[in-house]
């Protein structure tokens, strides 16, 4: 990875502002009942938290496409264990 | 350029190299992690699935304060985390421990309000077995099973993460780390926000989805 000395300590900290913003509308989505919908917008907004993490604090943004296939195959793999156990249990 | 015989280990070329080849192993380590916790968080998609009455009846039970106040926890010490990197960077010595010690008083925190966590659950009797709560569906035990070990399996990884940071921010009182060699630091920076990532997980499917359900 390189140590470029690119990104500021402000940038860090916009970084965590959208992550607490992200938390406080999860946490806002959950005070009401919308069925389905509160399971769909807390995923999506889990979703966005982990890709801000992994892209900006993990660096994986300028880390090298060699770090991006890993990180990808391991949630593939997931996502494939996810999908193909469903596909029998919601089947049945 | 050459580079310092104490830094660059001989079968590297140089030290970017060796930055990422550590940063790919970290990488394969965490990929091993994801299927790990990927078996529980498949064990909860799959019981979920199974007894929607026994999660709804459990989720209404979780402490949606305790688990909102730890995330933000969680995320504050992953920014402390990046700081601490970036001023490794930047060869600010003082500021790098300055920030490792934050981010170990966060995860602190996040075990203590655990802590409160577990010891209001076990008042109410939400632990699976002979002594579960009659109020609740049996069915419920296995959503309890579930938070126990996802908690209990993060919080071992919390504790192995304090103990890291904690050997970072003696590596660097020592003047280990420079802005040329601080790999360390960021290695266990990918750890920290790999927990931290479990979490963000954990509190909507325990906190929030089942609370109307």
């Amino acid at each position: 990875m390189k140590t470029e000395n690119a990104i500021s300590c402000s940038f860090y900290w916009t970084i965590w502002g959208g992550l607490i913003l992200l938390l406080g509308v999860t946490w806002g989505v959950a005070q009401f009942n919308l069925g389905l919908f509160n399971v769909i917008a807390a995923m999506t907004i889990s979703v966005a938290k982990m890709l801000l993490v992994i892209l900006y604090f993990m660096h994986a943004r300028y880390s090298s496409r060699l770090i991006w296939l890993l990180a990808g195959a391991g949630f593939f793999w997931l996502a494939i264990m996810l999908t193909l156990t469903m596909t029998d249990y919601l089947t049945r | 350029m050459p580079e310092p015989q104490s830094i660059v280990a001989e079968q590297f070329e140089d030290a970017a190299q060796q930055c990422e080849a550590a940063t790919l192993g970290m990488w394969t380590f965490l990929v091993t992690e994801v299927l790990f916790f990927g078996g529980l968080f498949l064990a909860y998609v799959v019981y979920r699935h199974a007894y929607p009455e026994g999660f709804a009846a459990g989720s209404r039970h979780t402490d949606l304060f305790f688990g909102t106040l730890n995330t933000a926890i969680l995320l504050t010490s992953s920014l402390t985390m990046v700081l601490a990197v970036q001023a490794a960077q930047a060869n600010e010595t003082k500021m790098v421990m300055r920030c490792l010690l934050w981010t170990l008083a966060l995860a602190g925190g996040f075990l203590v309000v655990k802590g409160f966590e577990y010891h209001k659950d076990i008042v109410e009797h939400l632990v699976p077995g002979a002594g579960f709560s009659p109020e609740l569906p049996a069915r419920a035990q296995m959503f309890f099973w579930l938070s126990w070990a996802m908690t209990g399996l993060h919080a071992i990884h919390v504790i192995v993460g304090m103990g890291l940071i904690s050997v970072m921010t003696w590596l660097a009182r020592r003047g280990k780390f420079s802005a040329e060699y601080h790999t360390p630091v960021e290695i266990v920076g990918l750890y920290w926000h790999f927990v931290d990532i479990v979490w963000i997980f954990l509190y909507p499917l325990l906190y929030l989805i089942g609370r109307h359900a």
